[in-house]
């Protein structure tokens, strides 16, 4: 079968933004490759990493698990505009004090999932914690300092 | 690890979908929230011709309560279930399933009506469906019929949905007066398969004891039922027993039938020990 392809359009980071793509890529692979923002990580390309969290109309969902082609329309925020835009820096300086990163592939996922978490629940319990970032895997730190992160970010 | 290629339609009206389907038939592939469904894809195990992306269909993305009936619209994000502020009077059963289905994530995205046509044997909705009651809403360009969850699903991802079908939405019974209900999975991390989950509605004719993640599909077993009615403290053993009357254990590898008939039973053990709790 030939490549399909689709001009989208979307909003990402605020501003408007186009490209022509094929219509199997995934909304991660068309941020990296056709937007040109790579704060996005690939990993597992099945949904269980978390390392490709984008927020997509308000939610964070999985890059890999939407197709670009669906985007059309949306409102996109990635790493880059949420970071840009300030909403995250509590938690990154509670993540840069505690250590809460190694190598880096998983923490734009993370700083994104803590957030929508904290939105929703303000004063989380370390279980809450736990369950909210469980969709999101860290081969670095065995999480224990990323919950502390988290919890300290929410304390304020 | 990416999809072979596919044609892509999005479908702006139940009219428009029921159209493409009527034209391609079993080639086309409805794209609900997709968190099943893109793995699949990814992984090449799905190849679909034309996906047909139905995420904007706002018509069948609502929830309705109405003479001990909750309707679910098919394109019901878990995240909608989770913020609708009636879900838990409405369908305590189902709220108490939501924090066990994937991860917050995938439930900002994925549908009711994604999962129940998907019938993965460890997915909760089925169970949850079967041990309240219910019934599907399908419609093609032809015809709207309904039919009872217990007849919808088939067998490993097999549903009673004709090529030509969609899944509108999905009729659950709310709780009568004194019912209540509990659900338990033994999964190995927050979020994962079940290896084994029971989902039980108890009220004052009886309990009705759906268990998911061991066999081809969720399944009732009237048999545990039984025996929750007759000896609510009857061990986990007792209930591994019941089930295997009316279930036929599969397993995998690493936890083959005999392994998920024993965690079967420590389900329905356990989300009776739920049920006994106080609220």
């Amino acid at each position: 079968m030939s490549e399909e392809f689709r001009e989208i359009r979307l909003t990402l980071n605020g501003m408007p933004a186009a490209a022509r793509v094929p219509v199997r890529r995934s909304l991660v692979d068309a941020l990296r490759q056709d937007f040109g923002h790579t704060g996005s990580h690939v990993g597992c390309e099945h949904g269980s990493c978390g390392a490709c969290s984008v927020v997509l109309d308000g939610l964070v969902v999985r890059g890999c698990l939407v197709l670009a082609a669906a985007a059309e329309g949306a409102s996109v925020e990635t790493i880059e505009g949420a970071s840009d835009s300030g909403r995250l820096a509590r938690l990154q300086e509670a993540f840069y004090r505690r250590a809460a990163l190694q190598c880096g592939f998983c923490t734009p996922g993370m700083l994104l999932t803590a957030a929508e978490l904290l939105a929703r629940n303000p004063r989380p319990s370390r279980a809450e914690i736990r369950h909210y970032l469980a969709g999101n895997y860290c081969r670095c730190t065995g999480y224990e300092a990323i919950v502390d992160a988290v919890e300290a970010a929410a304390r304020g | 690890m990416k999809p072979a290629p596919f044609a892509y339609r999005r479908a702006a009206s139940l009219d428009e979908l029921f159209a493409t389907l009527r034209e391609f038939g079993d080639e086309a592939q409805i794209l609900a929230g997709g968190q099943s469904l893109v793995p699949m894809l990814n992984m090449r195990i799905a190849r679909p011709a034309i996906l047909v992306d139905i995420n904007r269909i706002t018509a069948i993305d609502y929830l309705r309560r109405e003479d001990g009936v909750v309707e679910l619209g098919a394109l019901t994000r878990w995240r909608g279930l989770e913020d609708w502020p009636e879900t838990g009077a409405a369908l305590p059963l189902l709220a108490a399933a939501l924090p066990l289905i994937a991860h917050p994530a995938i439930r900002n995205r994925g549908t009711v009506g994604g999962s129940l046509a998907l019938a993965d044997p460890a997915a909760e909705l089925p169970a949850v469906a079967l041990a309240l009651g219910g019934e599907m809403v399908l419609a093609s360009a032809a015809a709207r019929r309904t039919v009872k969850v217990e007849d919808f699903f088939q067998g490993l991802y097999q549903t009673a949905l004709a090529p030509e079908e969609a899944i509108i939405a999905v009729r659950l019974s709310a709780p009568r007066p004194g019912e209540r209900f509990a659900i338990y999975e033994v999964a190995r991390r927050q979020g994962d398969y079940a290896l084994a989950g029971a989902a039980i509605a108890a009220g004052a004719g009886g309990c009705r004891v759906a268990v998911f993640g061991v066999a081809d599909r969720a399944m009732l077993s009237p048999a545990a039922a039984t025996l929750a009615d007759a000896d609510p403290a009857a061990p986990a053993a007792a209930f591994a027993d019941a089930l295997a009357q009316d279930i036929v254990f599969l397993g995998d590898r690493e936890h083959p039938a005999p392994i998920r008939r024993h965690l079967a039973g420590v389900a329905v053990r356990r989300a009776l020990d739920r049920l006994a709790a106080p609220a």
